[in-house]
């Protein structure tokens, strides 16, 4: 089936979800809103002329400084494709800034849940009903969501964890690991060491 | 003055066959290299002649490193327990006729004692390691040594019933009047068993479980280094030695040939223990590794039910023939 | 040397109706490839339950191709699946070719396909040798290395470097295949379907191979493709997905070929899946050799690619922020087309697919990276849940994950 009347497909399905059609390259995509959006990929996924068995890829993407007005703060984009109709669609979720959260489809597509752990550690986005929302690529006490447009290229200084790491060689050098730095005073150039790499930052 | 012979035989033993499994390691990298489109050791001396000197020298002064948490003392015993265990039992091996440094009558029996001995180095070594890995790699060794174990003493049985000895020089010199001057074809069933079960014992692959690289990092080694690694590596090959002599004894007819080499009489001996340490090898080449279900599968459901019907069959022949 | 408390081994003790062993498998760890982690409770050696835990080699490309020019953001791609580096050099083109609209003459589509199935065959090559390796057969590792060796000298002479190509450029290759280049290739497509035999004969019907792999892992197409698994892994388990058939890139649809099926989804499977595919990356290979077309090597269209240092004039044009000595794609702001694109191309690990946003800037808006091994990983938890070690680790290897590009 052609990727528009996909869309028109589902423009007559879900009228009233269906925000924009965005056509570009020959790929079309379809801005909706958050709510419905597991109805709409299951109808996407069951419907014997649609068949949309495969969950190319889910990702977020912040919209802070894209020049094209009408769309939300945020968005999860959902690349959806059948293998047996070999037809393509983009579904694109628009969320606004107070409330970046949405509706989890793991319970359509078990690997989503990688997908969307993934958009939560950069992105921010919070999916809801998601059964195990941790980060997964950053450390669980990361500080901030770096794919976000104002989180600045070169981070925000230091981990958090990595005054933890530091106590932990504080412990060590006790212990006698280091054998060539004097006992009290390991601790201090260990800082100065920080100091200066956090200067550089 | 008796002693003192002794003394000079044990040390003459010792020098020869630790000799032995410093080339045995050459002779493995080598011949696996030829296998593997590889060159093997190449860099001290002579086509690497010298690397296994290199290599214990370098575990000789390497730093013994300790865990801080392992349990200290079985820590250090564990391989010290594999290596004595090991080496004593080279003592009932008779290499030629009267070349045995003990002529007892359970020569056998001793031998087995010994390498379950040997696995208690093994399984405390895993323990007192504090690692998890180690730990896995000791509880495998032990559920293996215990299955293999009775496998192989079983396999066995059909030559002592054949031999009618325990006696290891006894056994050699009973297969000199049979077929082929050797126990292979009239025990090929218990040949058979027990090679696979040599193989399972000296955890070599395709039952190098304890030690399985890829899944436990080394096994009950993982944190050992140094000398005490070395040690551990000397007690497998001295095991391997072990175990080659005995098939060699049991199966192969131990030092007798086609003929008598003069000046050297342990000569066939020597040749068929390495005939079966290529055999070793080259299976290390070929196989993948087995899974511990599977592995304790085979030994369970096959090898025992095997060396049982064996064991069965040559004792009806015997009461038949005899 | 003072010592703290000294705790012996944690035994399990068993606590009510369960006993659980708890196991962390790398980052370091000889069977993981690469820093992958996984945390496993252990019931005996039964696993209970795996976690995988990714993120050690995480490097920001996303953020960092937001802040590079099309040209620049390239040698990430090399960085993600370092096995079958040309395989997402390719990719990326094809991808940003869409995007910005640019074509690519037919002779580059050929050298391209050529290059890209040779990287799929070193890093299906690295996968039998590693995956062997795993399982226990030592010698199939080195055997597979030999012949890897010949195809990094291969690239070596096709473009210079051995694992980090940056070959493919936007709107064509680099620089033109050499005569050299061919006769070799032509040889050595000519020598390696027996080589393919040698492995075969030391593992396919091995019966200790056939017990390890045989039932093990055993993944359903609908279950497959839930979890999002793509490439060899989901064709073993029987469904019919292969981009290079489906969405034809490149030459694809000049040559002919066959996508290797399984059915039972099992590791076996997808073993025998990747041999078969190396058979018929063999056949494209041969084909495209034949076929190759004269013409330029790049496109009419193609953005200038300019050294920075040997271009100071042109140089204050273009934005350069990182300085000397990098490739700049120069072309005025506002030149390229504004939208968002989604191109997956099939490398040698499954569906790596590109997803960008471009504003019409020289740099993507926005560039998803939709990683198989990503994918695979997560699938781990799955796949390896009530097997035993062993079968984790034969897993990992048939999965065929490289950490650089889940982690990205």
């Amino acid at each position: 089936m052609e990727s528009m009347a996909i869309a028109d497909g589902l423009q007559a399905r879900f009228p009233e979800e269906i925000l924009q059609c965005f056509s570009f390259q020959g790929q079309v995509g379809v801005g909706i809103r958050p709510d419905r959006v597991v109805e709409i990929l299951g109808w996407l996924r069951d419907d014997q002329a649609m068949r949309m068995d495969h969950l190319r890829s889910l990702c977020g993407v912040d919209n802070a400084r894209r020049k094209n007005g009408g769309l939300g703060r945020f968005e999860v984009v959902y690349n959806l494709y059948s293998i047996a109709l070999r037809h393509e669609i983009r579904i694109r979720a628009q969320l606004t800034e107070e409330d970046p959260s949405i509706d989890s489809v793991v319970s359509l597509w078990s690997g989503a849940d990688w997908m969307e752990r993934e958009t939560y550690d950069l992105m921010g986005i919070r999916f809801n009903g998601h059964p195990n929302l941790r980060r997964v690529l950053l450390p669980d006490d990361w500080e901030g969501h770096p794919l976000r447009k104002e989180y600045p290229l070169r981070g925000r200084g230091e981990w958090v964890g990595i005054t933890d790491l530091q106590a932990k060689l504080e412990e060590l050098d006790a212990h006698g690991f280091k054998a060539d730095d004097p006992g009290p005073e390991a601790g201090d150039a260990g800082d100065a060491a920080t100091g200066k790499r956090k200067g550089d930052c | 003055m008796t002693v003192l012979t002794m003394l000079l035989h044990i040390v003459v033993l010792v020098v020869v066959v630790l000799l032995h499994v410093a080339y045995a390691t050459y002779f493995e990298r080598k011949i696996i290299g030829r296998m593997q489109v590889r060159m093997g050791p190449m860099r001290v001396g002579w086509h690497g002649l010298l690397q296994p000197i290199a290599d214990g020298v370098k575990s000789f002064f390497k730093e013994d490193i300790i865990p801080e948490r392992a349990d200290q003392t079985l820590f250090r015993i564990a391989p010290v327990i594999c290596l004595v265990a090991m080496m004593s039992s080279l003592a009932v091996l008779p290499f030629a006729e009267g070349w045995v440094l003990a002529d007892i009558d359970i020569g056998l029996l001793f031998i087995f004692g010994m390498s379950a001995l040997a696995a208690y180095g093994v399984v405390l070594a895993g323990w007192s390691s504090n690692s998890k890995y180690s730990f896995f790699g000791g509880m495998r060794s032990m559920a293996q040594v215990i299955s293999y174990e009775i496998a192989m003493g079983l396999s066995l049985v059909g030559v002592m019933l054949m031999a009618g000895s325990l006696n290891l020089s006894e056994i050699v010199r009973a297969q000199g009047d049979s077929l082929f001057g050797m126990y292979l074809l009239p025990q090929c069933v218990g040949f058979f068993v027990f090679f696979i079960a040599m193989l399972a014992e000296t955890n070599r692959v395709p039952f190098d479980l304890p030690e399985a690289e890829t899944e436990l990092v080394s096994g009950y080694s993982t944190e050992y280094s140094g000398m005490r690694y070395a040690m551990f590596f000397m007690a497998e090959y001295i095991g391997m030695l072990m175990m080659a002599s005995i098939g060699t004894i049991c199966f192969l007819g131990g030092w007798h040939g086609p003929f008598a080499v003069p000046f050297f009489p342990p000569f066939w001996f020597v040749l068929k223990v390495y005939l079966f340490m290529f055999a070793f090898i080259w299976i290390r080449a070929t196989l993948p590794r087995y899974r511990y279900d599977q592995l304790m599968g085979l030994g369970w459901k096959l090898l025992i039910p095997l060396a049982l019907a064996n064991i069965v069959v040559t004792a009806g022949v015997k009461a038949l023939i005899g | 040397m003072s010592v703290p408390s000294r705790k012996i081994l944690e035994v399990p003790v068993a606590d009510g109706e369960n006993e659980r062993y708890s196991l962390r498998m790398g980052p370091q760890h000889p069977a993981t490839h690469g820093v992958l982690r996984v945390d496993l409770d252990l019931d005996g050696e039964t696993i209970m339950r795996c976690t995988p835990q990714v993120g050690y080699l995480h490097r920001g490309f996303e953020k960092l191709a937001e802040n590079r020019t099309y040209a620049q953001a390239l040698i990430l791609t090399d960085r993600l699946d370092y096995i079958g580096a040309m395989a997402n050099n390719v990719g990326y083109c094809v991808a940003v070719e869409r995007l910005l609209g640019i074509s690519v003459p037919m002779r580059a589509k050929y050298i391209r396909t050529i290059a890209a199935e040779m990287s799929r065959l070193s890093s299906h090559l690295l996968w039998l040798a590693t995956h062997a390796l795993d399982v226990g057969a030592m010698t199939v590792f080195l055997y597979c290395f030999r012949e890897r060796e010949i195809l990094l000298d291969l690239f070596e002479e096709l473009c210079g470097a051995r694992l980090t190509y940056s070959y493919p450029r936007i709107g064509g290759v680099r620089q033109d295949v050499t005569s050299r280049f061919v006769d070799e290739l032509g040889r050595f497509i000519d020598i390696f379907p027996s080589r393919i035999e040698e492995y075969e004969t030391l593992i396919d019907t091995n019966r200790i191979w056939l017990k390890r792999t045989v039932g093990v892992g055993k993944l359903s197409g609908a279950e497959a493709l839930a979890l999002g698994i793509t490439g060899a892994c989901l064709r073993g388990s029987g469904v019919d997905y292969d981009l290079r058939k489906h969405q034809p890139y490149d030459a694809y649809d000049q040559v002919d070929f066959e996508v290797p099926l399984g059915s039972d989804g099992d590791v076996y499977a997808r073993y025998r899946c990747r041999m078969e595919e190396m058979h018929q990356s063999i056949r494209i290979i041969r084909q495209c050799l034949d076929q190759l077309p004269p013409g330029p090597i790049i496109g009419p269209d193609a953005p200038d690619l300019i050294m920075a240092n040997r271009a100071p004039a042109r140089m204050a044009a273009g934005s350069n922020r990182y300085g000397g000595g990098l490739i700049q794609l120069i072309r005025d702001q506002d030149l390229f087309p504004s939208g968002d694109i989604y191109v997956a191309t099939e490398v040698p690990k499954g569906e790596l697919g590109f997803y960008f946003i471009s504003e019409g800037s020289n740099r993507p808006y926005r560039m998803h990276i939709r990683s198989p091994s990503f994918m695979h990983i997560s699938a781990l938890a799955v796949v390896a849940r009530g097997g035993l070690i062993a079968d984790l680790i034969a897993n990992i290897g048939s999965l065929d994950v490289v950490l650089g590009e889940s982690d990205r």
